[in-house]
């Protein structure tokens, strides 16, 4: 546990330059990257306009839509709503377009070990 | 209005001393009995500082949402918004988006290239040694600032409670958490932190959620109702609107932005939230960890701006702010307000709790840090065996135990959310940048990481020094002398984007290379979950 690798070394023998530039491999990456990123970017947006208002358009957060509640609460209830809306969002597209694929990867490397070391790999057990 | 309850005396609480500290004696001796059930089988460093990899998405999600709802949020946000009304739901709802940069950028990569702490995955394909080191200073200054604020709201909360307000009985109870605390993680380890983490998310929840549904009840369900009974009561319509706290000065203008911005960006780079990834077996039961915590957290911030205000309206600012503990006394005077004494002993119980089982997760994490990272790969330079680490792991949480004691019994008095907000700056500068690089950014370089991690970390403690926190103002630590040239009390706006520029900056003035090799392998580790996934098979 004292060494200096950080991780177990289940796949030290793979040569990950080589999965890293297969077809599956940056189809996957590609799949992440643009769904994390336009959605980090977008809710950051989102959450900064919103602070923006509060901060310098007191007058129109103040505006009374229904008894004392005010753009300023429905807007921020709006945001928890974004942010479930989003959880729900990135959970349902990794289980569709990231986890198969991952998976996929994940047994190919580990099958290729099996084969090259000639000897189960069950992880790190010692 | 008329109030089904009378008025809120404060002299009264002090009748309630006893029951107060049977409900917490009672919770102590039922976390203590389920901490040393859970410590039988902490054999490895993997059980010591990961649990041994053994718990689920939605137990670990519990234990995040524990980790998180501190103090400074139950107390500090229903204090913040019967205080300051709207302003007070702001810290709720960064609080909460921030959520989202750990679920979309962080959790599962992290949960599949590390190992036990956040330098784990810094460090992987860049040099070792610095970067360790450097990663390993700032979750020691995070931690740190971290239990200052638990400290410093078990102090207050206290005074209230216990009615005990000479400074020698403050102390002396500041003593008796941090030794309670210290036990909790020695016998327990990570699995038994966790496991009270888990017990304390559930009552918290459950408390908040019973207080909720009386305050509704009292105003017909109608939370426009209750809006207007928070505006009767303090007599000032603002309440309601955004500025009360924020909106006097263009300079607290800027300073509400400066922590809106170390409020999103601190959460994804806390180390002791961070360390929890590594409770789970998979990166798909770390993304369920984050899911179930941010319903759970998002819940819990609905709960407090109905708490907030029912404190505004049923017990009013003057008293909150004239009772001992002030402003973080909202929600316990509100508890005693609709249930008497027995809802308050419960929910102070529930409070304390919640500080003692925090600052039990930010030690094991400073523990782990200092011995995984500091001790195992620096000191004894990758030779020293997982028991010695152990080992050293436990006296550093008697170490910083007794750091926390004194710091808690130095910092009493002072405001608990704003000190956790603190925090988040330093984490969001020192960590955030590196972090984000590390996993998305191909020519991140060594230099860059550690001119981001200790330009991040030194320029956000500066300003912190410089700012009317520390000196210039009455409520400042150093009240008399002035040498506050840095106006924001947040540093977040400045520090959070220098971290960005000089991790840039810095990899790309790099003259020296990092292996690509091991950036191919960080990245497919971190996207598939190679070797993470069947890692611990105890």
């Amino acid at each position: 546990m004292g060494n200096d690798a950080p991780t177990p070394d289940a796949a030290a023998s793979v040569d990950f330059k080589q999965v890293q530039s297969t077809k599956q491999f940056q189809e996957l990456r590609k799949r992440h990257r643009s769904f994390v990123f336009p959605m980090a970017v977008a809710f950051l947006l989102w959450y900064f306009a919103y602070v923006l208002l509060a901060d310098y358009a007191v007058g129109f957060m103040s505006t009374k839509v229904w008894g004392n509640i005010n753009i300023g609460l429905i807007l921020g209830l709006l945001q928890f709503v974004s942010t479930f809306a989003i959880t729900g969002w990135y959970v349902s597209y990794s289980n569709r377009r990231l986890d198969p694929i991952a998976a996929e990867i994940r047994h190919e490397i580990e099958g290729h070990e099996f084969d090259k070391e000639g000897n189960k790999i069950s992880g790190v057990t010692k | 209005m008329t109030l089904m309850v009378p008025a809120v005396n404060v002299a009264d609480l002090k009748d309630t001393t006893l029951l107060n500290m049977g409900i917490f004696g009672l919770f102590v001796a039922i976390t203590m009995v389920i901490v040393i059930k859970a410590s039988r089988n902490n054999k490895t460093a993997a059980d010591y500082y990961a649990a041994g990899r053994s718990f689920t998405g939605p137990q670990n999600g519990t234990a995040i949402a524990g980790d998180y709802l501190s103090a400074a949020s139950f107390l500090g946000i229903t204090g913040a918004i019967a205080i300051n009304g709207y302003d007070g739901f702001m810290y709720s709802i960064g609080f909460l988006v921030a959520w989202l940069v750990a679920l979309l950028l962080v959790a599962e990569l992290l949960r599949n290239t590390g190992k036990f702490t956040m330098a784990d995955v810094l460090s992987f394909r860049l040099k070792q040694r610095p970067v360790r080191i450097a990663a390993a200073i700032s979750t020691l200054a995070v931690c740190f600032f971290y239990l200052l604020a638990q400290m410093a709201g078990a102090g207050s909360l206290i005074s209230l409670l216990l009615g005990i307000s000479d400074w020698g009985g403050q102390a002396l109870v500041i003593i008796v958490v941090g030794a309670l605390m210290i036990m909790y993680v020695l016998i327990g380890g990570m699995k038994g932190t966790t496991w009270v983490q888990i017990i304390k998310a559930m009552l918290l929840i459950a408390g908040a959620a019973v207080m909720t549904f009386w305050v509704l009840a009292i105003y017909g369900f109608n939370l426009s109702d209750l809006l207007g009974g928070a505006v009767e009561t303090s007599g000032n319509p603002n309440m309601l609107n955004p500025g009360l706290q924020y909106g006097k000065t263009e300079t607290s203008k800027l300073d509400f932005m400066s922590l809106g911005l170390a409020l999103v960006l601190g959460t994804a780079a806390l180390p002791h939230v961070l360390m929890r990834f590594y409770t789970v077996p998979t990166a798909k039961e770390a993304r369920k960890s984050v899911v179930w915590s941010i319903w759970l957290i998002g819940l819990f911030y609905l709960f407090t701006l109905v708490l907030g205000y029912g404190a505004a309206a049923l017990v009013g600012a003057d008293t909150i702010k004239g009772a001992p503990g002030g402003v973080n006394s909202a929600a316990p005077l509100l508890a005693f307000h609709l249930g008497g004494p027995l809802l308050l002993g419960f929910i102070s119980a529930v409070a304390f709790a919640t500080i003692l089982a925090v600052v039990a997760g930010l030690t094991i994490t400073a523990a782990a840090s200092f011995a995984h990272d500091i001790y195992a790969s620096v000191i004894a330079k990758g030779k020293a065996d997982a028991d010695t680490e152990v080992k050293v792991a436990r006296r550093t949480v008697v170490v910083i135990g007794l750091l926390a004691i004194a710091g808690g019994i130095f910092a009493n008095g002072q405001n608990v959310a704003f000190l956790v907000a603190l925090a988040f700056a330093v984490a969001a500068s020192a960590n955030l940048p590196t972090i984000v690089y590390s996993l998305f950014w191909r020519k991140f370089t060594t230099q860059g990481a550690i001119w981001s991690m200790y330009g991040g970390l030194g320029s956000a403690i500066i300003l912190i020094a410089l700012s009317p926190v520390v000196s210039g103002l009455k409520t400042s630590m150093i009240p008399g002398v002035n040498f506050a040239i840095f106006p924001l009390s947040n540093p977040g706006i400045v520090s959070i984007p220098l971290a960005f520029f000089l991790g840039w900056l810095g990899s790309v003035l790099d003259k020296n290379l990092e292996d690509t090799t091991k950036q191919a392998e960080m990245e497919v580790r971190s996207l598939t979950g190679v070797g993470a996934e069947k890692a611990v098979d105890h």
